[in-house]
């Protein structure tokens, strides 16, 4: 809530380290996600506006970013046997398989 | 987390994609919060109503979704009250959507008690020992600690997804042994009134989400312990609270090892922070007043002309139910504003500087209004400011 552009995916957040990014179509990684249950609507708003992220990767999950995921089918992974956040670089491909809960560096 | 076959059923979308969606909810934070299984819950509080927090974006998601709610379940306070709205100063804009959204949860079942105290309205919502999905984390502390029942602090999705399917997972406060505090809290000073919001202003942040047993010298009204538990749900994490020889649960727990002191000058000091300017609204009621705090109200204004906006929020049910008392009020100049309150509704952000006797609302104007707050007894709260 309040950190994303729900009409065009990019941060907005002052200071945050993805300022000014846009999120659309992207795999996102980040450790955990915080802040208000309304935050599952943003992500929602992002998916109906075609510019939600292709799939979502967690060190650990967390209910705001899991429902939000879970509302606007976007695939996502957490608890990864190796730490997403050391191993993945901006810029990296990877395949995201949700059902099974496997991330694969391309 | 275990589902029953008939669950699976669901999850697997045999009773279709709503309530598939509401089971895949509740199945994810069963298995997030390691919950052992759904347990069936007696009525449901839902967040995420007011336009101002959900926007766009949750109102499409809410009317969206086909249903019934199968257990009686109540919304949140929404950003505005719902036929007094423009005398607030919100917009034609705001208030079109803020209705749509209370009608796409009216399709669904939803009633619009939209208040933060559900238990004021009607008893049989929660009684001791009953499981419930309640989402305001005033109520759910009040729910929780004065009333004996057991809830989490739900999300506005799970919240509606508990009541769409009638059991929310079992995990948390459901359980005996997260219920047995974790701190103890002792004053020595006798307090009153808004005192207990001060000390729950202070405690909140102290305990996080732990689970304080409070050694009192004073003896808190029903009313007084609301203005504990908002507070202390506000400035930490606090869920469920035990106030010894006074809560219904308090007997079963002794002492724990870690106790906090705190001092009378600690809470005196909460009175002191905020902003220090002359306050152009004053703020009542949050969480929301009952019909006795009305009254009390009605006696402090008695003969007085306000000239400054003084706002006294309540439930559109305890308004309706108290005529002579709201009236008595608004001769003075005050207005008794209802569906809404002065935290979550747009209307705040014109001020300066909020005077409250709310620890709740000291603690969330600031961020959610960008305006300054100020704590003080209900009595100072309502000095002054006359005409006459």
């Amino acid at each position: 809530m309040g950190s994303v552009d729900p009409v065009t995916g990019i941060v907005v957040e002052d200071g945050h380290e993805l300022e000014g990014k846009c999120l659309s179509g992207k795999v996102l990684v980040f450790p955990q996600g915080k802040g208000s249950t309304v935050g599952s609507y943003v992500m929602y708003q992002l998916k109906k506006n075609n510019v939600a992220p292709a799939a979502i990767i967690n060190r650990s999950a967390e209910p705001i970013v899991v429902v939000g995921a879970i509302i606007s089918d976007i695939p996502m992974v957490d608890s990864t046997d190796l730490n997403p956040i050391e191993i993945i670089k901006n810029g990296d491909i990877v395949r995201v398989d949700g059902t099974k809960g496997v991330v694969t560096i391309l | 987390m275990y589902l029953t076959r008939e669950e699976e059923a669901i999850l697997e979308g045999e009773q279709g994609p709503t309530l598939q969606k509401a089971m895949e909810i509740l199945s994810a934070l069963g298995d997030i919060y390691g919950a052992d299984g759904l347990v069936p819950i007696k009525s449901a509080q839902i967040a995420g109503v007011s336009y101002k927090t959900i926007g766009d974006a949750g109102f499409e998601w809410i009317s969206d979704l086909k249903g019934t709610v199968v257990v009686p379940s109540m919304l949140n306070p929404a950003g505005m009250d719902l036929t007094r709205w423009q005398e607030m100063g919100i917009d034609e804009e705001f208030a079109s959507k803020q209705i749509q959204i209370i009608e796409a949860y009216r399709r669904l079942g939803v009633r619009c008690g939209c208040t933060c105290t559900p238990y004021h309205i009607d008893k049989t919502l929660a009684k001791f020992g009953d499981h419930l999905a309640w989402s305001e984390s005033s109520a759910v502390s009040y729910a929780n600690s004065v009333i004996g029942a057991r809830t989490n602090r739900e999300g506005g999705p799970s919240a509606l997804s508990a009541a769409l399917i009638g059991k929310t997972p079992n995990y948390g406060y459901h359980l005996d042994e997260n219920r047995v505090p974790t701190v103890t809290v002792k004053i020595d000073s006798k307090l009153e009134g808004a005192d207990y919001g001060a000390l729950g202003h202070l405690v909140g942040s102290m305990v996080g989400s732990g689970v304080p047993l409070f050694k009192l010298a004073s003896r808190p009204a029903n009313t007084e312990l609301k203005a504990l538990g908002a507070a202390m749900a506000a400035s930490g994490a606090v869920a469920l609270y035990h106030v010894q020889d006074v809560t219904p649960e308090a007997g079963l727990y002794q002492e724990t090892t870690d106790t906090i002191i705190i001092e009378r000058a600690q809470i005196d000091e909460v009175f002191g922070k905020g902003c220090q300017d002359e306050p152009d609204l004053v703020a009542l009621g949050c969480p929301h007043y009952s019909a006795d705090e009305l009254e009390q109200v009605a006696k402090l204004l008695e003969g007085k002309n306000l000239d400054r906006e003084v706002w006294i929020c309540t439930s559109r049910n305890i308004r309706d139910a108290n005529p002579d008392l709201v009236n008595k009020i608004e001769s003075t100049g005050a207005k008794v504003i209802v569906d809404t309150c002065m935290v979550v509704s747009p209307a705040t952000d014109r001020f300066g500087c909020v005077l409250t006797d709310s620890g709740k609302a000291l603690n969330y104007i600031p961020g959610l209004c960008g305006v300054g707050s100020r704590l003080a007894t209900i009595n100072d709260c309502l000095r002054g400011g006359d005409n006459n």
